[in-house]
């Protein structure tokens, strides 16, 4: 088990778990999506490199209506 | 019927069919959004970066009413009060899909939401190094809408008014005296409050407006698109007829020659 901060959110995730995995969990694959992790912006490639840990801090951001 | 010469409208390389740019914002939902944008004409719009709601997978997304690859999106960096939120927005709105043509807005006052300048200048020389194409959002003031083009800016989008207020054109002289001196396109964004106003910024030799509250929050969004796009179209060939000269007394329409 891992405790990460999700969109502001304590979210408890399994050991192992990747970013890959965290976006099919949340059924955003495929989706027009970007990531930052713990600061840093994750490219799509990269999704299945990190697994993630204790404390590690995740944004998923997409668009909206905006003006 | 006359032959009009081509009057193509060019950002950043990008041919865009209509000088009316609209934002996403404040619709009732997607749905009424999808149909003000095609009612507007507009190919290009301006959406914001957000976090996802991960614990409501049903959430509709505007990305399933307005086909990205069909319309352009402008991703902006509403809501920004520095140079590094707006840079870490954008960045990542460039990694969601390979935006590199973005709008930034970096405001100073929640009040007024004025852009803060000093922000603004220092946030396009670091996009423009990194290889965005930057639209910004600036205040009417020629000097600074100069120093954002010497600084690499693509377009230059001086407000009419504070964002959202619907008090049109407050400054007329400056507006026209930023695009006088400006090369690169110069799109008048904020404070429009109803389809003349548009057409006012255009007979000014506007390149664009780019339009949100006074469509979103018209009584009838739908149908306000439709007398925005209108109102861009008359403007825009107003500017290019080129208006009559202002005398101070009449001037008869009909001849005295023969007159009985």
């Amino acid at each position: 088990m891992a405790k990460i901060q999700l969109n502001g959110k304590k979210v408890v995730i399994k050991t192992s778990f990747s970013i890959f995995d965290l976006l099919k969990k949340y059924k955003l694959s495929g989706k027009k999506i970007a990531i930052e992790y713990n600061g840093t912006i994750i490219s799509k490639e990269n999704y299945k490199k990190n697994y993630l840990k204790d404390n590690d801090k995740i944004e998923i951001v997409h668009f909206i209506g905006g003006g | 019927m006359v032959k009009l010469k081509k009057d193509i409208f060019r950002v950043a390389g990008k041919k865009l069919n209509s000088r009316l740019i609209v934002g996403t914002g404040k619709y009732k939902n997607f749905s009424e959004t999808a149909k003000a944008v095609k009612a507007s004409g507009a190919d290009m719009v301006t959406v914001a970066v957000r976090r996802v709601n991960i614990f409501d997978k049903k959430k509709p997304l505007l990305t399933d009413y307005l086909n990205p690859k069909k319309i352009i999106y402008l991703p902006n960096t509403a809501g920004c009060f520095n140079s590094d939120e707006a840079l870490r927005t954008l960045r990542l709105a460039r990694e969601m899909g390979g935006w590199k043509l973005v709008k930034l807005e970096v405001l100073g006052d929640k009040k007024t939401l004025y852009p803060n300048m000093i922000e603004t200048i220092k946030s396009t020389k670091t996009l423009v190094k990194e290889g965005f194409n930057v639209m910004v959002y600036c205040t009417d003031d020629p000097l600074l809408a100069k120093k954002l083009e010497d600084n690499g800016a693509s377009a230059i989008m001086p407000l009419a008014s504070p964002i959202g207020s619907g008090l049109g054109i407050q400054n007329k002289l400056n507006i026209s005296l930023i695009i006088k001196q400006s090369k690169v396109p110069v799109i008048v964004d904020a404070g429009i409050g109803t389809a003349s106003d548009a057409t006012i910024a255009m007979e000014l030799g506007c390149d664009g407006v780019l339009i949100n509250s006074a469509i979103s929050n018209s009584k009838k969004p739908i149908l306000m698109a439709k007398a925005f796009k209108d109102a861009v179209i008359s403007g825009r060939n107003s500017y290019l007829a080129g208006r009559m000269n202002k005398n101070n007394l009449a001037i008869p329409s009909s001849t005295n020659k023969g007159i009985i």
